[in-house]
């Protein structure tokens, strides 16, 4: 692998970790919040 | 060997995230977004905004889905066709089955959530509807009838359905008359597009209407369906399911709608400039329609309107 394919691949794997990681904090607050509504109900 | 290993090179490489998002038909989502809002808006009654919220997000997540596994199982024909052919399957950007689980995940979510947050009648809904998209109209009908788009109009007419029993819990005349108003205006809609994009779809050997049964069939069945469209977006005022707003502008925007479908049905126009007009404004006409359904009943929620 050159170190061009080696730091894209570097670039991938992270854009696609953060993406990941932030798709599930958003699901862990919105699941959250549906609880705190639904127990209102 | 050295085509085998720069293959398991490209395929080790991991897929990006925006591959991801592009089976999602974004473009498409932003109209099912629109249109699952406005029957949540447009319901008798309230939810509250986290719901409401979760509600939308849901439908769009089923709409993904069932996109995905579209591409998923189009990817050779998406190959054939100039429109398609740089999308992440058919350029060799995503592994086919990253695409199919990817599809799963967010259709089975998507139900999961909608179903434990809202309630099991949406929920059964939007499976249905991701069951109508992906099954019978992509894998089923798509390939086998030049009524496709027909069939195929169902799946794109459930967002407005969802988003309204999402609020009533209860499937009545009104969220069947906005799939309806969504079944029929798809046709002209999309017919009039393939009319300028013909030879495209007779490469790929998908029996569309203008490749099976002529122009000229089209361009009838065109008009004929725009005319049918008036009736139906006319009758939630007709019912007393929207008031006067709403009334007005379904007629000025279905008679203007059946206006420009005439000089289609006449015949081809200089560089298809009638076709093109009409599928621009087959755009603008539901979400015009939409809006004004919600403003009608905004304002007559406030006391504003009658």
């Amino acid at each position: 692998m050159t170190p061009d394919e080696e730091a894209d691949l570097q670039r991938r794997r992270r854009s696609r970790n953060l993406v990941v990681g932030g798709a599930l904090l958003f699901f862990a607050v919105l699941f959250y919040a549906i609880t705190i509504v639904r127990m209102g109900d | 060997m050295m085509i085998t290993a720069a293959t398991s090179l490209q395929s080790a490489r991991p897929a990006d995230w925006r591959d991801f998002f592009a089976l999602t038909k974004p473009r498409v989502m932003s109209l099912v977004i629109f249109t699952g809002l406005c029957g949540l808006l447009a319901a008798p009654g309230s939810l509250h905004p986290v719901l409401g919220f979760t509600a939308i997000l849901c439908i769009a997540m089923g709409a993904g889905g069932a996109a995905a596994l579209n591409m998923w199982w189009e990817a050779d024909l998406d190959r054939l066709m100039r429109r398609t052919a740089g999308r992440p399957l058919p350029a060799g950007r995503l592994e086919r089955r990253d695409a199919r689980d990817f599809g799963v995940a967010l259709a089975v979510a998507s139900v999961g959530i909608m179903g434990l947050a809202i309630h099991w009648l949406a929920a059964a809904l939007l499976a249905l509807s991701i069951v109508y998209y992906a099954v019978v109209y992509t894998m089923w009908l798509k390939p086998r009838t030049p009524q496709n788009i027909v069939i195929g109009g169902g799946a794109g007419a459930f967002p407005p359905l969802i988003g309204w029993v999402a609020v009533t819990n209860e499937i009545t005349v009104m969220p069947l008359l906005l799939f309806a108003i969504i079944f029929m205006w798809t046709p002209p809609h999309f017919w009039a597009l393939a009319l300028f994009a013909q030879t495209d779809y007779a490469k790929a050997g998908i029996p569309m209407m203008p490749v099976v049964r002529g122009e000229k069939a089209t361009r009838a069945q065109i008009l004929i369906y725009a005319v049918l469209l008036c009736p139906i977006a006319l009758a939630p005022f007709i019912i007393g399911a929207a008031g006067a707003l709403y009334g007005a502008a379904a007629l000025i925007l279905s008679l203007a709608f059946v206006a420009l479908a005439v000089p289609v049905f006449a015949g081809r126009s200089e560089e298809a400039r009638a076709e093109k007009r009409l599928f621009g404004f087959s755009i603008l006409y539901l979400f015009a329609l939409f809006a004004l359904l919600v403003a009608d009943a905004l304002l007559a929620r406030a006391g504003l309107l009658q």
